[in-house]
């Protein structure tokens, strides 16, 4: 962890609650900003998520009706529950993959990192239609370079986008290959901040790479660990340009996640209300995940 | 940052400038173990680039050769009219011209906003800053993805519906950018601020005079982050914009891959077209990204 400069100072204890206006100034744009675009969508979308509204018109108060159609509702489930395994597959994935390529690049046997490091991170530089796109073109059951390979290998087509679960498969690994960049460099910065010391102690007691892999780089970087779950799981569970792009959240409707069924009932269907309703579950989810992340992270640190 | 301070030796690739480096391998056992690591991580990094690389090549096919067996990674008469034909139609110069407007604006606003909260939460303690600093964390639990009833409505309500103004305003406020400068005004120190208190300077001055200057690194790396995020926005634009003059290439991409018979050629042309200009800028600035601490203040 950084110390912050003031622990550490001797100066006299200051009186800095004197200044008032200078910070006000300061923060005055985001404070607009966060109540206009966050604190007002916040509350009119917990409002229009006990009525009826269809984004004109008049409305009626329609009490716990919508939240009670939701759980009735297969769609939602299906959505609901496509996203969570979405999510539970991605998640992981991204992180050892990370992991991976952030230990290797400061690897200092390893020759040509820095050009390795470019090279995985171009992909989080694409724009999530981008990389549906680029694996749509694929892994195109009669056109993709995937099962041209296969087939070349002596192997049978793949059917990577009319299998549901096939497909969802190649999304995972769409979204896990773009966000590896990214994930890796936050363990990057993280590696190299554990003191070069604790390993050559543990190389002097004779522990080899693996050993010291686990008991000195796994511990140390733990919160980088929990911010890139956390981080993660939020993107997982927002997603919905990738597929689109890659396979239009089919075949059929069996990849439609939660965002894309969101914007299906609200937008399409006109559903405001409705749609609202499905935004605070997601929402909910969200906070439960990031909460228990939290305290789960306060614990390992508290060790 | 604690790095141990090792100057490099050797191997004076990017990042030199701003990043500290563990020495690389030299003595005994070097040979043997550079190997196996060396030989994994290339081929990761195969894999990795693999994909754009393919995609990059097929770009360059006729629209005749995409699909002729057998494939073949290097075109073999290399053409530029997928990215002419993808340039040419349906506006899709115009829709570039407009992404470029939308995420310059929005990140010289987001990069000035950040940088005036950030010190504020840095070097102010008042209670209410604490709060605030609590509500932008909150805002990281609430992407707009899922808000988006919502928020379409409050922008629609504040009649930005239909302009620039609807896609750039709601992105402004990035917990991201205001705790990477927090992040980084708490590692400069008080007795500056102080220093130049005792010399009579006001406090807004103090900022801009000295505060900013010292900033530029930390500012480079959130333009460039925040021209990646607003670059490849996808579903607010679509959501905001019913003006086809005022799509953006994201919303001009997912048209061509929507549409019933895809023209691949097309397609290929304008998906490597747009990736052009943030490759571009990142192979510039990689130093500042792949040095920067982009989880500084998030792991309070």
């Amino acid at each position: 962890m950084t110390k912050r400069a003031s622990d550490v100072s001797v100066s006299p204890p200051r009186r800095r609650n004197k200044y008032i206006v200078a910070p006000l100034v300061l923060i005055a744009a985001n404070v607009v900003l966060f109540a206009l675009f966050f604190v007002w969508p916040a509350v009119i979308g917990l409002v229009y998520s006990f009525t009826n509204y269809t984004g004109v018109g008049a409305f009626q108060f329609i009490g716990l009706d919508n939240y009670h159609n939701l759980f009735g509702d297969s769609t939602f489930y299906d959505a609901l529950t496509r996203t969570l395994l979405y999510a539970v597959l991605f998640v992981p994935l991204n992180f050892a993959l990370a992991l991976l390529a952030a230990n290797l690049v400061v690897n200092k046997h390893a020759k040509g990192a820095s050009v390795a490091r470019v090279i995985f991170f171009i992909p989080w530089l694409l724009s999530p239609i981008v990389v549906g796109v680029l694996w749509r073109w694929l892994f195109g059951e009669n056109f993709g370079l995937v099962n041209y390979v296969i087939e070349k290998l002596g192997g049978s087509a793949v059917p990577w986008q009319s299998n549901a679960d096939l497909s969802l498969l190649v999304v995972v690994m769409a979204a896990s290959w773009a966000w590896t960049g990214f994930s890796m460099l936050l363990f990057i910065a993280a590696i190299k901040n554990v003191p070069v010391s604790y390993y050559e102690a543990a190389s002097l007691d004779g522990a080899g790479p693996w050993r010291q892999f686990v008991s000195i780089t796994l511990p140390s970087i733990a919160p980088t660990s929990f911010i890139v779950i956390l981080l993660n799981t939020i993107n997982a569970m927002k997603e919905y340009p990738v597929f689109v792009a890659l396979n239009n959240g089919g075949p059929g409707t069996s990849n439609n996640l939660m965002v894309q069924y969101i914007y299906e009932t609200g937008f399409k269907r006109g559903q405001i209300g409705y749609a609202s309703a499905a935004s605070f579950v997601l929402m909910l989810i969200l906070m439960a995940v990031a909460i228990i992340q939290l305290i789960v992270n306060r614990r390992v640190e508290n060790r | 940052m604690t790095t141990t301070d090792i100057p490099r030796p050797v191997d004076a690739g990017p990042g030199r400038a701003v990043s500290k480096k563990r020495p690389r391998s030299t003595g005994s056992g070097g040979l043997r173990r550079a190997v196996p690591a060396t030989t994994l991580l290339w081929i990761m990094a195969c894999l990795y680039g693999l994909p754009v690389l393919w995609f990059i090549l097929s770009s360059l096919k006729p629209a005749s050769d995409l699909f002729s067996y057998p494939l073949t990674l290097v075109p073999h008469n290399p053409t530029l009219s997928g990215f002419k034909a993808a340039w040419d139609s349906a506006n899709f110069s115009q829709y570039f011209i407009n992404t470029a407007i939308v995420c310059v604006i929005t990140t010289i606003l987001t990069v000035g906003v950040s940088c005036c909260t950030g010190y504020a939460l840095a070097k102010y303690d008042n209670k209410w800053l604490k709060v605030f600093f609590l509500c932008i964390l909150a805002t990281t639990m609430l992407p707009s993805e899922v808000m988006l009833a919502p928020e379409f409505l409050v922008v629609r309500n504040l009649g930005l519906y239909n302009s620039f103004a609807g896609i750039i305003l709601p992105a402004v406020l990035t917990a991201t950018g205001c705790f990477m400068f927090r992040q980084f005004f708490l590692t400069v120190p008080d007795e500056l601020v102080e220093a130049a208190r005792i010399d009579g300077a006001r406090e807004l001055s103090i900022f801009l005079r000295i505060m900013v200057p010292l900033s530029r690194p930390i500012m480079l790396t959130l333009a460039i982050l925040s021209f990646q995020w607003r670059w490849n926005d996808y579903i607010w634009p679509l959501l905001m914009l019913n003006d086809p003059n005022k799509f953006t290439v994201q919303i001009g991409i997912q048209s061509i891959v929507g549409a019933q018979n895809i023209n691949w050629s097309v397609l290929l042309g304008a998906s490597v077209i747009s990736m052009i200009p943030l490759i571009a800028i990142f192979l510039v600035f990689q130093r500042y990204v792949m040095s920067a601490d982009i989880n500084a203040g998030l792991k309070d």
